[in-house]
């Protein structure tokens, strides 16, 4: 293909700057104040357990947005009904909405004098300000993203495929399960991986909500807010560094597993 | 009569796709349903099949009313113009999906799904490509997995929608050839949906011409075509050239120039229009009575030579002649054209 060279080095110049220089200042940082200090603040329960929250609950929203994303994405595709268009575009308002917005508007509603907290409060169950608001903020801030990437997919997909299976004796069910799902998996795990990214690294509504109570409901990117006041720029440099390597990892893996899944039935 | 198809109209909203039409098949027989699209061809064959339901009229397969029953019960093999193949799996997990979609109690042993898988692809001549994916395939491969795929779940009838329509001519005819004979060999009731007349005239025992979702005439090839039961028919089932006549004592008199009229049709005296096929003209160089024309160019390229013509009075016609008469024409010489027999309809 001509024009490979320019444009393979117009890339890497654009990612030097705005990726690996950024990403390569944060590896190189936190050695300064020397491995102990460094294994240190990683060793540490408090960080142990923020990380543990923030992929943790960063994992389960991604799982949760991927099953519910997916319905909302085929009601968007397949049925013709008033207010779709304004549905469909409500469900980018997560990627527009300052996140602290989110944060504050999700906290009023979710606290236990909220509307929907106030549910719960009976029973003794708490959402905002526990794990639980965690979640809950990671599942609105990924939201978007699983509907995004299976809708162009469910519209490409041939009704004639499914009619196909109907005629062959499938049931709804077995077709879905045998005919559609296979079909969107690709899309689904690239959403999953997304919204899964966009969690982990998500500090803005979660803050508002979570509570913050140390070793309970304080996410990783907190964390590194917190050691940044206290001037710990190392510390803060590690914990970064732990979240870009277990993240780059588990994209990785996803990335495999989503090309692997793509590729079948492909010449 | 193996299916009944009775008074059956279906609208889109205010558009009349099928208006009451009835249509009966043997057993064993091959039908083609022809017409141009918007004819309304491809929704009877849905509502057939149950893709499609039918505001009004039934469909009756030796005594069970097929409308009745939900696509999937209705053991009816369709294939589809773009194959709809399932893309992730292999062409003999394709095949073996009907056979696998059945009840559990109903449900062949593995083995035997195999066994019938082999030798689905025997017939459809694809022996040893069971594992490659229909991306892998070529599109006569893949329609033929697809047709593969509809018998395996031994259907009572089987319907194919433009089977052939995304595949190159030459593709189309080697298949049209080879599903023939596979139609003599299962002597399943078939029924196709073509908008291609060759297709249906060489295929189908019987054809069913439809327009504007009506029946226009349903017959024999041979019936359509010799004996059209209108000027729609004639147009549609090959080329030809419309002209201007008076009648006069059953008569077509064209440009000064009488012409037998054939076909049983009685029309009274005065003006009407004359059909014939390109290939039914005589063409005298000099002066005689007919359409007075001027050569525009011979193309000696194909089985017949196209003689393009420019009339005198405006506009063009394009006759075919044999080679050998082709050869003493020239472009700009000056002849005569007359058709040697028409038919004729009323003036439109």
């Amino acid at each position: 293909m001509p024009g490979f060279w320019p444009a393979l080095g117009f890339t890497l110049v654009y990612l030097s700057f705005f990726l690996f220089l950024p990403l390569a200042a944060l590896a190189l940082r936190p050695w300064e104040a020397g491995l102990d200090h460094v294994w240190g603040v990683i060793s540490h329960p408090r960080t142990v357990a923020a990380l543990k929250l923030s992929f943790g609950a960063a994992f389960v929203a991604a799982c949760i947005n991927a099953v519910f994303g997916t319905i909302v994405a085929w009601v968007l595709v397949r049925y013709e009904f008033p207010g779709r268009r304004l549905l469909d575009a409500f469900v980018d308002l997560p990627f527009a909405l300052p996140t602290a917005v989110a944060g504050i508007s999700l906290a009023a509603i979710y606290a236990p004098n909220g509307i929907i907290g106030s549910l719960f409060a009976p029973f003794d169950i708490q959402i905002a300000f526990t794990p639980f608001g965690v979640m809950i903020a990671l599942i609105f801030v990924g939201f978007p993203f699983v509907v995004r990437s299976i809708q162009p997919v469910l519209e490409d997909l041939e009704v004639e495929v499914e009619e196909a299976a109907a005629t062959l004796g499938a049931t709804r069910l077995r077709t879905i399960l045998t005919v559609v799902a296979p079909a969107i998996t690709p899309a689904l795990i690239a959403g999953f991986s997304l919204a899964f990214a966009r969690a982990v690294g998500e500090y803005g509504s979660v803050i508002f909500i979570a509570g913050n109570l140390p070793n309970v409901s304080e996410i990783a990117p907190l964390l590194i807010v917190i050691r940044l006041e206290e001037f710990d720029y190392a510390g803060a440099a590690a914990v970064g560094l732990v979240m870009l390597m277990v993240s780059l990892l588990i994209l990785l893996v996803l990335n495999v597993v989503q090309t692997r899944v793509a590729s079948r039935g492909r010449a | 009569m193996s299916l009944a198809i009775s008074d059956i109209s279906k609208s889109y909203g205010r558009f009349p796709a099928l208006k009451t039409v009835s249509l009966f098949a043997e057993d064993g027989e091959f039908l083609a349903l022809l017409g141009p699209s918007g004819s309304g061809k491809t929704t009877l064959l849905r509502v057939i099949a149950g893709l499609e339901t039918a505001d009004a009229g039934s469909v009756q397969f030796r005594d069970e009313n097929l409308l009745a029953k939900p696509v999937r019960e209705r053991g009816i093999g369709f294939v589809f113009q773009h194959y709809a193949l399932f893309r992730h799996m292999t062409a003999a997990q394709n095949i073996a999906f009907g056979m696998r979609s059945k009840p559990r109690r109903e449900r062949a042993p593995e083995a035997q799904i195999k066994a019938k898988v082999e030798e689905l692809l025997a017939l459809v001549q694809l022996d040893g490509l069971g594992k490659r994916y229909p991306s892998q395939l070529s599109g006569g491969q893949r329609q033929r997995v697809a047709l593969a795929r509809a018998l395996a779940i031994e259907p009572k009838i089987l319907l194919l929608d433009e089977p052939f329509g995304a595949l190159d001519a030459k593709v189309r005819r080697e298949l049209r050839r080879w599903l023939r004979d596979l139609h003599e060999r299962t002597g399943l009731t078939t029924i196709f949906v073509t908008h291609d007349q060759e297709e249906a005239l060489e295929l189908a025992d019987r054809v069913a011409l439809l327009k504007d979702g009506a029946l226009e005439q349903v017959g024999t090839p041979e019936e359509l075509y010799h004996e059209p039961a209108s000027a729609f028919v004639f147009d549609f089932l090959g080329d030809s050239i419309k002209m201007p006549c008076t009648i006069e004592g059953g008569i077509a008199i064209i440009a000064g120039a009488g012409v037998p009229i054939v076909g049983n049709r009685v029309l009274e005296n005065g003006l009407a229009t004359a059909f014939a096929r390109p290939d039914a003209f005589t063409i005298t160089t000099g002066d005689a009575p007919g359409i007075a024309a001027r050569v525009r160019n011979v193309l000696l390229a194909g089985p017949d030579a196209r003689i393009d013509c420019g009339l005198e009075g405006g506009g063009a016609l394009e006759v075919r002649l044999d080679h050998e008469q082709a050869a003493k024409l020239s472009p700009r010489d000056k002849i005569t054209l007359l058709p040697r027999t028409v038919r004729v309809w009323p003036a439109s």
